[in-house]
């Protein structure tokens, strides 16, 4: 397998577009990566789209249809969340592999109002609808109960998970491409309305639409396009083992650790090596247990380490710079391409006001319930 | 020919590991399977195992109906039709397995749930179906 750099990269502000449709969307991020990379759709020999609403209809083929009927191979791809970050890893795996060169991979979605709520019917008599009749299983409950879980372990308190919403609306105040730039204190979101216990309206990613690409190209090629490629130094994929209560209770926790392990042993990069972190905050729950799973602080520790700061632009490891799906939003297709970028911005300097200070190494992390998990660690060359 | 359905015929499960015996006087009760290879319980009637991947059937077994709570959340915010709010809940059952429901029977506050506190398992009917039969679900109470 050789090396990949990351040639270009491009998205939109995430937000509310209903009069687009969703290949215009992505179409919009594509021409951003690629004007970056300096590139053209002539270049590009293969294309993955990262897409879960649409899923059967051909969102990849629609978007070539807008910025270039090349005829080239194009693959949807779709993995709850991690939609996008699969796409992207796709697409490295395919240059990785030396069976292309350059790739392009796209992720978006437009969401209306349906959101992590919608999706999935009972696909028959609704009488026998378990949801809400046989506890929980849409996104609030699962990671409320996640939260709960590390409560009961640690007794991390609620404040601490409302801390994290506090420190990623802070950190997307210099975020442009974020869909809410709004700073909240803590009694705001402590006492915003209750979702799903203990998270609050705060503590939950909201809704929207996006889309993000980022193409990729052989390292020993990557010159000819760009002074700044970004070395794709490990891309893992897992899913979830069997653990005691997964069937049950999602287990968030064991397949992030596994590929956490893939990542570090594949890269020679290990956690305290890292200089910022964008990682899955669908709730703010989920951004502790994370920390713990990635390994930058030991078992129980992260509630200490989010009531330290240690995790803000300028503390010991910046988590979320970009504000995170709480402020960014998630447009499911596109988060896992819109972390990349990100990251991709703060190695190469681009990162406007809320810069992490000479940042060479740099991991993005996503998981798509059911489970799927992607770990990137991308570095400076 | 027709037959007037008797009162058991017309109770139907949610969901097909909740066991509903034809005999009144029998309470229903959870169904799992054990793998006989590896031990790994399941709810309900499995294929294979996902654990050591045997295809041997499994036996199954009559759940306890009493367990422990292992963790909660309370749902303000759900699909149409669902009263809010309420305790959504993973209960732990004695015979290694898991069970995701509702907890009844208490205020749905933080302070009224307690880790590893004993619940037992009660059915009710919730709806009816499309064909006029009662539909039968679980929850779990305090103990």
């Amino acid at each position: 397998m050789r090396d990949v750099a990351i040639i270009g990269v491009g998205m939109i502000k995430f937000g509310r577009y209903p009069e687009k449709t969703v290949p215009e969307l992505a179409a919009q991020a594509a021409l951003l990566a690629l004007k970056d990379a300096g590139a053209d759709m002539k270049d590009i020999e293969l294309l993955t789209s990262g897409n879960l609403y649409q899923s059967n209809a051909m969102v990849g083929q629609r978007i070539l249809q807008i910025i270039g009927q090349t005829g080239i191979p194009v693959v949807n791809v779709s993995n709850a969340c991690a939609t996008g970050s699969t796409a992207f890893r796709e697409a490295y795996m395919a240059v990785a592999s030396g069976a292309y060169d350059v790739a392009m991979a796209i992720g978006s979605e437009q969401m209306g109002k349906m959101g992590l709520l919608g999706g999935g019917g009972t696909g028959g008599d609704p009488a026998y609808s378990t949801e809400g009749v046989l506890g929980s299983g849409l996104m609030p409950a699962v990671f409320g109960m996640a939260g709960v879980e590390h409560m009961r372990k640690y007794g991390t308190t609620m404040e601490q998970f409302a801390k994290v919403s506090v420190k990623n609306h802070k950190h997307s105040m210099h975020n442009p491409y974020s869909q809410y730039q709004v700073e909240v204190g803590l009694e705001d979101v402590l006492n915003a309305r209750v979702v799903a216990w203990p998270n609050t309206l705060y503590m939950c990613c909201p809704t929207g639409d996006g889309a993000a690409a980022a193409i990729v190209c052989s390292m020993e090629k990557a010159k000819q396009f760009t002074s700044k490629p970004i070395k794709v130094s490990a891309s893992v994929l897992t899913s979830d083992p069997w653990t005691q209560r997964d069937l049950t209770m999602p287990d968030i926790n064991t397949l992030t650790r596994n590929a956490a392990k893939e990542a570090y042993e594949k890269s020679g990069v290990g956690p305290e090596d890292l200089d910022l972190i964008e990682l899955h905050d669908c709730f703010a729950t989920a951004e502790l247990l994370h920390y713990e799973n990635l390994g930058i602080c030991g078992e129980g520790e992260a509630g200490r380490m989010i009531d330290e700061g240690q995790t803000y632009i300028g503390g010991k490891i910046p988590v979320n710079a970009s504000g995170g799906l709480l402020s960014k939003g998630h447009p499911l297709g596109a988060t896992g391409v819109a972390n990349i970028c990100e990251v991709v911005w703060h190695l190469r300097g681009e990162a406007g006001g809320r810069q992490v200070e000479d940042a060479k190494v740099g991991l993005a992390h996503v998981i798509g319930l059911g489970s799927a998990c992607t770990i990137h660690v991308l570095e400076k060359v | 020919m027709a037959e007037a359905p008797t009162a058991e015929k017309t109770r139907k499960p949610i969901v097909p590991f909740l066991r509903i015996p034809d005999d009144p006087a029998e309470k229903p009760y959870l169904l799992g399977s054990r793998c006989k290879d590896c031990g790994a319980t399941y709810l309900g009637k499995r294929m294979a195992c996902s654990k050591c991947f045997s295809t041997q059937p499994m036996d199954e077994i009559k759940l306890s109906d009493r367990g422990e709570l292992h963790v909660f959340s309370i749902v303000h915010q759900s699909a149409p039709g669902v009263p809010t709010p309420y305790v959504a809940a993973i209960v732990d059952l004695p015979e290694g397995v898991s069970v995701r429901c509702n907890i009844e029977g208490v205020e749905p506050d933080p302070k009224n749930l307690k880790f590893g506190m004993p619940v037992e398992l009660v059915t009710n009917k919730i709806r009816t179906d499309r064909e006029g039969n009662d539909v039968i679900a679980f929850s779990f109470k305090p103990a």
